[in-house]
């Protein structure tokens, strides 16, 4: 098809990267996305893990498992009516 | 910044000769959308050449008539024949005896009752001929020594004369059941049998008696069943018959007008065809059709330009509702005659239609050019299901079976098929008997792209139709009487094996290996198993026990043949899964062992061959207990007469001696004196293929017993009479001392070996590259004790050098090259400063081959003397090699732009700036040779001249190349001019290319730009302190309305921003930034990647965050192409610096909405 064209590598993109976005996302998918990989960097990275815990006060150990905890549904329900939100 | 402005709005070069005082109105206003050309293509602008648009269009239209294969019609001329009935050997015509298959209705019990009677017919047909011959042979037995008998000469083909049997090897299996192997490797010779000869036939012609017990009929129809319906001797002649009816005119049918002139034209009435009458379309029986007299031309005549003859044979390429085709045979008029007969598609009903669309897009596939065949493929596919699978299967099939089908046009219906098969799976299930019928002869053609074809539509044909009907459609052909048809079928058996899985079809490969009813079958299911063990490889190992048991039980069968099959069996699996899977063999060892014990000929060849491949997968100990064993018997046979059972015993003993644990001193003893009686014969060596099999064999026996061994029975051979023992004893040699290196070979030997390789060398009838290679590997492996002999060689050397014919001299050339090296290091430096003058007087050389070679000696002269010590002195040699520069041949242009770069880089110095320049102008017609490495040469010249006699001159010379027409030409000096920016620091550079940009001319300006990005890409990191130098110029390329500008200008940001990431120069790169987002919504597809780079190469240079805030303007845009090109860029972002986005997520504050990510709002 189109070597080099807007949409050559998009379908590869989005089987290969989960976070990789299209025309037709909707505002919670994308908002979605983004919490998925801020709470995944969080839960990743042992020094802002650090810092999270000291502000909540709790241990490292359980900050990091509510992050991964929160990552399965972190923007709440999707919201119902389909195409007026985004 | 200032810079640029004056650029664009103060400039303007002769104003009055380009009457235009503003430099963008000659523009194109719009943008050629979706344009794939190339990415510096002139724009219909200002400097490019025009046309008139209706030239152009008319130039647009006729290009796909041009494409048509002109080779194509080259190899008509030439009488290259593609077509695959005429390069068929004897064994694949038999393809054209089987019979398609019954009904699609016919129920697998009728089938397989048809299957047995045409086997009992076939058996009982070839009791009754052997009779027959043997009564033939008794009665003609006395005069076999002193001719041939006669009635054997008497088939009337004609084609296939019987051999003698005195002059041909003897077999001892013989006869009727033989395969040819195909692919070539380990196979033995193609054997004619009866069965290849065409005995059916003349079997009436001599002994009617006979022949008339049973009739014609029976006979007839087994082989005539083919809806050509024509014998294949006659099929051939009859297309040239064709032929020639076509092109004859006096054969032609008469013009109407011809007939008026002809006939009165009063007393007759010209009447109407009646409506019943259907033109014959049959080519063959047009073929029968008596010749009428002389017509309408007596004897030769002047032929008139532009007669009606000519112009109606034209017009058979124009078929309705298709156009012109390319071509169109005489035989496509038997397919696709319907399509000619000019009735109207109204007044028929679907079927009919169905039917003509289907040959339509077939005639295009088959005689189209490849624009339309990609349609119609295409159509085919997509209508397939709608068609069905009876209506297209019945238009295909009978083509793969029509007498003329080329190569080409069977591949293109093997790809129609493969296509139509997949849209249509299970439904082509009533057809696989059929297909299978047409496409197995492929799997047992001489022609491996052809086999392999075959193979893959078998194995999609068995995805799609599956192991059951596969099985059931094979089942009957499994014992059939014909070889051939059981030889064909185990190929696919196997093809399908490899496709549905071995554990699938292993059921029913054991049943078949194991079955009682008949031998045949037991053949074939070994054959099975072979070609599975050759199709799969290394795939059987998980199922190797299972095959191995399969094929175990037919090592003692009762039939000779089956032992043999089972036997090649088991060869094959053990080399498919060496070096693993002994234990699978075990039970097969005893068996293999008494085997070669009770065999002797074919047999015994076969055994030899299985214990030979299971031997190197035994532990060391084992296998050197077998080999010891095995050993006697090979030594017996190394007499045998028989070139397959050669070519066996020589594999073996490759095998065998590879093996580990067998001892060097027993092989010394007992197999190389023998061996080489048997085998370093001439005879041998004049068979390319027996000869490589020795030779591979002679250089693993010296890896066992040591190299001086083997060279020491080489080295008389070397001397030999007969050239061909001459040249196989040279590459023997060549390779131990390649492998093995020559440093056990000493004293008296060693003179023996030069002295045999100089003798084999001068003496060479055809010079190639064996002898040359051979020299250079004895002597290179010699080294420092190649010095007492290199007087002799070089005499040798140089009197060749002189000698009248080129290929000798050319070789002489060669051969300089090789051992110049080696005389360097013997310390021979005067007999190469010799070699090098003699090299310097020869450089007027005429055959450009030879000058070649010249140049190349030279080169590896200078290579090993070094510049300063070169004689002649370097500042005469580079003189003479300017011209050549200009010689147009390649090997010529490679040779002497390697040496001249050479030169350039260690020894500018010794040669006058003058003549640098000079050959500087001659470099300029190398940049566009065909070849990539001499462009490259070139290329690198241009920046050693330019340092060692400073840029100025060069970039010059270079920079007025900008302006040529020739695309790759401007595209080799961009790189030119980067390398001499890189070789001489840009600084030297910039300010001259700055200043070019200033003329109005698209291609030097485009290629100043091209010059930046591959400046900034060479530089890297330097680039830092030329950002702001280039700023203004990337800032006007920008704003430019040329999309070449930008694209250029948008990849010069690219690289630059990559070399200056992390350097502390955001700033101009922002700002280059903000002039190249504007372009991001280009659409030719070589812009858009530019400017996408560009914009990755800033981020790396800006960070994420700051292009997250330009890419946040478009990703939610009401229009869906802003969201695309943004969302795309996003995408490219996310991939490559997904963490660096987190802190640049936007913050959202909806009270409602669970967006909020609080976190990053922590203060400690």
């Amino acid at each position: 098809m189109d070597k080099f064209g807007m949409n050559s590598q998009t379908e590869h993109w989005h089987a290969k990267y989960v976070g990789t976005g299209n025309p037709d996302i909707s505002k919670h998918e994308w908002f979605v996305n983004q919490h998925r990989d801020t709470l995944a960097y969080y839960a990743s990275d042992n020094s802002l893990a650090a810092f999270i815990s000291i502000a909540e006060g709790e241990s490292i150990a359980r900050t990091k498992y509510n992050m991964l905890q929160r990552m399965q549904q972190p923007c709440g329900h999707a919201p119902r009516s389909s195409g007026t939100d985004s | 910044m200032q810079g640029a402005q004056k650029l664009t709005a103060e400039i303007k070069y002769d104003t009055d000769l380009y009457e235009t005082g503003d430099k963008l109105s000659d523009y194109d206003q719009t943008m050629e959308i979706n344009s794939t050309g190339d990415a510096v293509q002139v724009k219909p602008g200002r400097f490019g050449y025009t046309a008139p648009q209706a030239f152009i269009d008319e130039l647009r239209g006729a290009e796909p008539a041009e494409s048509a294969d002109p080779f194509k019609e080259l190899q008509r001329s030439r009488g290259i024949s593609r077509i695959i009935a005429d390069n068929e050997s004897e064994y694949e015509k038999r393809r054209h005896g089987r019979s398609v298959g019954g009904a699609e209705t016919e129920s697998y019990a009728e089938t397989l009752k048809r299957a047995q009677l045409e086997n009992e017919k076939a058996e009982l047909i070839s009791k009754i001929q052997k009779a027959e011959q043997e009564a033939g042979e008794k009665s003609q037995r006395k005069r076999r020594w002193d001719q041939t008998p006669a009635h054997v000469e008497a088939t009337p083909g004609g084609s296939t004369k019987r051999r003698n049997r005195w002059d041909e090897t003897p077999k001892v299996a013989g006869g009727f059941d033989e395969t040819p192997r195909v692919s070539g490797g380990f196979g033995e010779t193609p054997r004619r049998s009866r069965w290849d000869e065409t005995p059916k036939v003349s079997g009436f012609g001599e002994t009617p008696k006979v022949s008339g017990g049973f009739g014609e009929t029976p006979r007839r129809s087994r082989w005539d069943e083919t809806p050509a319906a024509t014998q294949i001797g006659e099929s051939k002649a009859g297309g040239a018959a064709a032929a020639a009816l076509v092109e004859d005119p006096r054969n032609a049918y008469m013009s109407d007008d011809e007939l008026d002139a002809l006939l009165p034209s009063e007393g007759y009435t010209i009447m109407e065809a009646p409506s019943s009458y259907v033109p014959i379309r049959t080519p063959a029986r047009k073929l029968m059709a008596t010749p009428g007299p002389m017509q309408g031309t007596g004897g030769f005549h002047i032929p008139e330009a532009g007669s009606s003859v000519q112009v109606e044979a034209e017009l058979t390429r124009e078929v309705p509702g298709i156009g012109a085709l390319p071509f169109f045979k005489q035989d496509d008029m038997q397919h696709f005659g319907k399509l000619l007969d000019g009735q109207s598609e109204e007044e028929m009903d679907a079927e009919e239609k169905k039917e003509r669309e289907i040959l339509r897009l077939l005639l295009k596939i088959k005689n189209g050019t490849p624009a339309m065949r990609k349609v119609a493929m295409r159509q085919m596919a997509e209508r397939a299901r709608g068609y069905g699978a009876a209506a297209i299967f019945n238009q295909i099939l009978p083509l793969f079976l029509a007498a003329s089908l080329e190569e080409q046009e069977r591949h293109l219906l093997v790809k129609v098929v493969d296509r139509v098969m997949m849209r249509l799976g299970p439904l082509v299930r009533p057809f696989v008997r059929r297909l299978l019928t047409v496409i197995e002869p492929m799997l047992v053609s001489a022609d491996s792209y052809a086999r392999a074809e075959g193979s893959e539509i078998i194995s999609n044909l068995s995805k799609a139709a599956g192991l059951a009907a596969m099985v059931a459609t094979m089942r009957p052909d499994i014992d059939h009487a014909d070889e051939y048809v059981r030889n064909a079928t185990s190929r696919a058996f196997a093809v399908v094996a490899s496709a549905l899985g071995i554990p699938a079809v292993l059921p029913f490969v054991r049943a078949v290996c194991g079955s009682k009813k008949s031998w045949q079958a037991r053949h074939t299911g070994m054959r099975i198993v072979q070609q599975t063990a050759e199709v799969v490889g290394a795939g059987v190992l998980p199922h190797l026990r299972g095959l191995v048991g399969c094929v175990a039980a037919g090592l003692g069968d009762e039939q000779q043949r089956v032992r043999s099959a089972s036997a090649l069996a088991l060869a094959a699996l053990a080399e498919a899964s060496a070096p693993y899977g002994i234990e699978a063999f075990d039970e097969v060892v005893k068996p293999l062992w008494q085997g070669i014990r009770q065999h002797r000929g074919r047999g015994l060849a076969a055994f030899l061959k299985a214990i030979g491949f299971v031997i190197p997968l035994m532990d060391a100990e084992y296998a050197g207990y077998y080999t010891r064993e095995v050993l006697p018997v090979l030594v017996r046979e190394f007499q045998a007469p028989d070139d397959a059972m050669k070519t066996v015993v020589l594999r073996v003993v490759r095998q065998c001696v590879g093996a580990g644990g067998v001892d060097a001193a027993l092989v010394r003893a007992e197999v190389v004196p023998p061996f080489f009686a048997a085998f370093w014969v001439r005879r041998l060596a004049l068979d390319r293929r027996s000869a490589r099999h020795v030779i591979e064999t002679t250089v693993e026996l010296a890896a066992k017993v040591g190299g001086r061994d083997v060279v020491a029975r080489l080295v008389g051979d070397l001397k030999d009479e007969a050239e061909a023992l001459r040249r196989m004893a040279m590459q023997a040699v060549t390779q131990i001392a390649a492998a093995h290196g020559v440093l056990d070979v000493d004293g008296r030997l060693e003179e023996q070996l030069v002295d045999g390789v100089l003798y084999a060398f001068q003496e060479q009838g055809e010079a190639d590259h064996v002898m040359l290679d051979g020299f250079g590997a004895v002597v290179g492996g010699l080294g420092e004790r190649a010095k007492p002999y290199l007087q002799q060689i070089t005499s040798a050397l140089l009197w060749r050098l002189n000698n009248q014919s080129p290929a000798t001299r050319q070789q002489a050339a060669d051969a300089v090259a090789r051992i110049a090296a080696v005389m360097r290091v013997c310390g021979e430096d005067e007999l190469l400063g010799r070699i090098g003058t003699m090299l310097y007087e020869y450089l007027g050389e005429e055959y450009p081959e030879v000058l070649g070679s010249i140049l190349g000696a030279l080169r590896a002269v200078v290579d090993v003397i070094g510049v300063t010590d070169m004689r002649p002195p370097i500042g005469d040699l580079l003189p003479r090699l300017t011209p050549i520069l200009k010689n147009r041949h390649e090997k010529v242009q490679e040779n002497c732009i390697d040496l001249v770069g050479r030169i350039a880089d260690r020894g500018a110095e010794f040669v006058p700036a003058r003549e640098w320049m000079r050959s500087c102008f001659s470099l300029l017609d190398l940049l566009h040779a065909h070849k990539k490495a001499i462009r490259r040469a070139a290329v690198s010249t241009f920046g050693y001249i330019a340092k060692a006699i400073g840029p100025q001159d060069v970039l010059a010379t270079l920079l007025n190349n900008l302006k040529v027409q020739d695309r790759q030409n401007r595209v080799c000096t961009t790189v030119a001019i980067a390398i001499v920016a890189e070789t001489c620091a840009p600084f030297t550079v910039l300010p001259v290319l700055l200043n070019e940009y200033r003329v109005p001319e698209l291609n030097v300006q485009n290629g100043v730009l091209k010059s930046v990005a591959f400046l900034f890409e060479y530089i890297g990191s330097m680039g830092r302190d030329y950002v702001n130098a280039v700023a203004p110029l990337l800032e006007d390329a920008l704003v430019d309305r040329d999309l070449v500008h930008r694209q250029q200008a948008a990849a010069a940001i690219s690289h630059m921003a990559l070399g200056v990431a992390g350097t502390a120069n955001e700033e101009p790169v922002l700002h280059l930034l903000n002039l190249l987002w504007p372009n991001v919504f280009e659409t030719s597809p070589h812009s858009i990647l530019a400017v996408l780079q560009g914009i990755e190469s800033s981020r790396l240079c800006l960070g994420a965050g700051r292009i997250m805030m330009y890419t946040l303007q478009g990703l939610f845009h009401p229009a869906r192409k802003v969201r695309e090109v943004y969302w795309r860029i996003y995408n490219m972002m996310y991939i490559g610096a997904q963490p660096a986005m987190v802190a640049f997520y936007p913050a959202i504050d909806e009270p409602a909405s669970s967006y909020a990510r609080s976190e990053l709002d922590y203060i400690l």
